[in-house]
């Protein structure tokens, strides 16, 4: 098998700067060391580097060498393809940094990035307290227990600007206010780990990794309320951060990290795991404490607001994962800290779940006020296959689709909501060409419909309703005032849900109906999907002038619907084509067009 | 827990432990990326053949250790080397029998296997 | 969403309702216990029929109908038995846009099932889910515990002959 290639270039320069010569040792030389099986020389055409050449690169490792002479052949083959290391004097200086990179660190991926929330995940053994406590973990609450004031507390949380990482963006702070404000024989924090919004996975990466910074922060946040009790509410789809949650709670109480007197200061307080059970409304604070209690998971209306009368009628804060997991080093590295990172009013970092078209998937921390264009160029490594990009999608079912002149745009709370879409929990999906936002905007709509929980009409009715009028423009057929009816329908949707969900729930279609008219447009009068996505609008043709007449298509069509004779060029019937594009996935010519 | 001073006890003695790429032993310290999106690509083999074949070469020295996701799903299943006085080694898109050779060639003869690193996918 | 109700007779055993007694007793004091007990139901019996939700409800003293609504509010409850195999496919986001629904037409296809049906053999059920969280395999399923990523619709046919 053929494991490595060595590509020398044989363009104009090279070759007078002597590469055929290059050639001919590296293939002698590998034929001496047997490696003839292993090893394949390429002549390459122009690398552009003609000034260092005569120039070589070898794959897998893309390991570029410049000025290579006959002398050096040998050592390549025992170093590099031999013993697989490097040979950096030879690497081309513009390469030497990073052709030579073994650690995750220097990769562009990571320099870019600054991990708080994430900051021990993929670092320690999230199944050994120790490691936590390693990296200053339980320092924070021990400071914070010995040397603060609850006051102090939210007075730091206050001042480092933190706000709600789950989506809206509340600030951290002044909801543990008002909950410190309201007296109570009992009173309650709660975790949303209820992570509903498909395409994300924040909470679940920090629960996994780091579970203990969770728990810490929810500690010092009962310290700082006056709470005794916390409950943390993660969906039963994520068995290993349940497992890691449960072995975290075991043994920080076997240290009396949780329990009674904690650090001998009399300070108590325990944490108790309630499983969701896949309900995306459960994500909206009401609901959420709703199905706590045991019920089913419905919102209702704020106020009171749960700072006043939350879980089983008592005071009860409730923030997401990420939120907490920032709180133990703004208390140990101080709010001014905190506070110089980020935007003026959005502070701090973000954690977005990237994926889609990109090459890069992966979690990734960024600070506040990266533009769109660095997470998907430099952190992302831009999109596979040389396509364009269309558009990000941020905030899940409840925000909207970004347009490339929007790129620039600095990311935070504020800006988002600006341009139409929200913050979310973090998931980003990148889109590119190939996606049809008619069809995204009703991905999303059939999510909806399908997790409102029907408590109030506007919600229940109002985005089938959305639903109905976007399946009718994919099928072909929508008319021009059925954009308009989408436009009101989702105004008064927006205004008058009870909770979250319905509030926005029409992002989606709004976000892609004001990008993305033309695409609309195109569906409504043209009849035609401009991405090739919406089945009912495509057809498949075939090119005569790049048809063989290979019948290859012809056999492979399940309907029989391409007939044609041998060399000559093949016709597709459209009343057959059932669109299953298997002709064009079996063409070898490029001959079968979608339109 | 009765006292931060107790804490801090726990926390110089595991830093010490972890803490390899810093100090002048000779512990070297392997982590396999074990979330969900890791542990779906293929990392327990992984892990299950890194065990394997420490205790194979009788490396007293090696700790393996399984991690949250260090974040790039992509190139899953993930494995890292620490080892005193060095930067860490980031191999990608891990396979037993990739394990089987980063355990001979990297941690017994101390040459990394270039080819599975993450500078070999990542420009 | 409309759930289907079963007509699958319920075949539940003596040691089944023990151990769903005991599971009651432990956490009946608990505050909110209605759901953590559901979920024990449902790994005890692999879903929850009326006979089940009848037991519960006797033994918490709360309504048959208020449990009957828990039950059909929350889409990890299900009211139907799943298969010896039960096959999820991904519709997250990040799956949709590489083009999970392809994946889980063809399943459809092949199994002769809609989404929530199992196979008359009872070897294979059926149905989407929300994002499991890796998406950097996007396009993925899952078959009972097993995750396959990086799907082409070509695979299905050759991973399903597998089970």
């Amino acid at each position: 098998m053929i494991r490595s290639h060595v590509l020398i270039c044989s363009g104009e320069n090279c070759t007078s700067s002597g590469s055929e010569k290059l050639i001919s040792a590296m293939e002698s030389e590998i034929v001496k060391k047997g490696l003839a099986d292993e090893v394949k020389v390429i002549k390459a055409g122009c690398f552009d580097l003609c000034s260092s050449g005569p120039n070589m690169i070898i794959y897998p490792e893309g390991a570029f060498y410049s000025n290579v002479t006959v002398a050096d052949i040998s050592e390549i083959v025992e170093e590099h393809l031999i013993k697989g290391r490097v040979v950096k004097r030879l690497l081309h200086h513009d390469f030497t940094q990073e052709k030579t990179v073994s650690s995750l660190n220097e990769v562009p991926f990571y320099q870019k990035q600054l991990r708080i929330a994430l900051r021990n995940c993929g670092v320690i053994n999230p199944e050994d307290i120790d490691e936590y406590i390693a990296f200053d973990g339980y320092r924070a609450l021990g400071k914070v227990l010995t040397e603060m004031k609850p006051e102090e507390v939210i007075d730091v949380v206050l001042r480092s600007g933190l706000r709600g990482r789950g989506g809206a963006g509340f600030p951290t702070g002044r909801k543990w206010q008002l909950a410190r404000g309201n007296a109570a024989d009992q009173k309650y924090v709660c975790c949303n780990a209820d992570e509903g919004d498909p395409g994300a996975f924040m909470d679940r990466s920090v629960l996994e990794g780091d579970p203990h910074s969770v728990l810490e922060a929810m500690a010092i946040a009962g310290y700082a309320i006056g709470a005794t009790q916390g409950y943390i509410y993660v969906r039963a789809e994520y068995p290993i951060a349940i497992k890691r949650l449960r072995i975290a709670i075991d043994q920080a109480r076997d240290y009396n990290l949780l329990g009674k007197d904690i650090f001998g200061t009399g300070f108590e307080f325990d944490i108790e795991l309630r499983l969701g059970s896949g309900a995306f409304v459960c994500g909206e604070e009401t609901a959420l404490m709703t199905s706590i209690e045991g019920h089913r998971g419905e919102p209702h209306p704020r106020p009171p607001f749960p700072a006043v009368k939350g879980l089983f009628g008592k005071p009860t804060i409730l923030n997401n994962v990420e939120t907490y997991a920032n709180i133990a080093q703004i208390i140990l590295k101080g709010p001014e800290w905190f506070s110089s990172i980020g935007t003026e009013k959005s502070k701090g970092t973000k954690v977005f779940a990237l994926g889609g078209k990109i090459n890069h998937t992966g979690l990734v921390e960024i600070p506040m006020g990266t533009t769109l264009r660095e997470i998907i160029d430099d952190i992302g490594g831009g999109i596979p296959g040389g396509k364009k990009f269309k558009a990000a999608q941020t905030g899940g079912p409840s925000g909207g689709c970004i347009p490339p002149e929007h790129l620039d745009i600095k990311i935070d709370y504020d800006n988002l909501i600006s341009i139409g879409s929200m913050m979310g929990s973090g998931g980003l999906i990148v889109m590119d060409e190939d996606n049809c936002m008619v069809d995204i905007a009703r991905f999303f709509l059939d999510f909806t419909v399908d997790e409102s929980c029907g408590k109030c009409v506007p919600c229940r009715i109002g985005t089938r309703r959305l639903l109905e009028i976007l399946d009718k423009i994919i099928s072909g057929n929508g008319e021009m005032k059925d954009l308009d009816r989408l436009d009101e329908l989702c105004r008064y949707i927006k205004e008058n849900s009870l909770c979250g969900l319905g509030q926005t729930a029409p992002n989606p279609v709004l976000s892609t109906l004001h990008y993305f008219r033309d695409e609309y447009l195109a569906h409504v009068v043209d009849k035609r999907c401009p991405a090739g996505v919406c089945k009912s609008l495509i057809t498949y043709e075939i090119d005569p002038v790049k048809c063989t007449g290979c019948t290859l298509c012809a056999r492979n069509c399940p309907t029989n619907a391409i007939t044609g004779t041998v060399k000559n060029p093949h016709v597709i019937d459209k009343s057959k084509c059932i669109k299953c594009g298997v002709c064009q996935q079996k063409c070898r010519f490029s001959a079968v067009i979608k339109k | 827990m009765k006292s931060l001073a107790e804490l801090e006890v726990i926390r110089e003695r595991t830093k010490k432990k972890i803490n390899v790429s810093e100090s002048d032993g000779n512990d070297i310290r392997v982590v396999v990326g074990m979330a969900t999106c890791g542990i779906a690509a293929g990392a327990r083999p992984v892990y299950d053949m890194l065990i394997e074949e420490v205790e194979k070469h009788n490396l007293h020295n090696v700790s393996i250790t399984q991690t949250g996701c260090i974040g790039i799903c992509q190139l899953e299943p993930v494995v890292e080397i620490y080892a005193p006085g060095k930067e860490k080694v980031t191999y990608v898109k891990m396979t037993p029998e990739k394990a089987r050779r980063i355990v001979t060639d990297h941690i017994v003869n101390d040459t990394i296997v270039a080819e599975y690193t993450v500078g070999s996918v990542v420009e | 969403m409309q759930k289907a109700q079963t007509t699958i007779p319920f075949k539940g055993t003596k040691e089944q309702e023990e151990k769903l007694k005991a599971v009651i007793t432990q956490l009946r004091d608990e505050k909110g216990a209605l759901m953590p007990i559901l979920q024990h139901a449902q790994d005890i019996y692999g879903y929850l029929p009326m006979e089940v939700q009848e037991v519960i409800s006797e033994e918490m003293d709360i309504p048959l109908e208020e449990v009957y609504g828990v039950v059909s509010f929350y889409t990890q409850f299900t009211l139907n038995p799943k298969g010896q195999y039960n096959i999820a496919v991904c519709l997250g986001t990040a799956c949709y846009v590489k083009g999970s629904k392809e994946i889980f037409d063809a399943i459809s296809d092949k199994l002769g099932i809609g989404p929530g049906g199992c196979t008359a053999d009872g070897k294979f059920s059926f149905e989407a889910c929300r994002c499991i969280g890796a998406c950097g395999l996007a396009p993925v399923m899952m078959i009972n515990d097993e995750v396959y990523g990086r799907l082409v619709k070509d695979d299905v046919g050759k991973i399903l002959d597998r089970y």
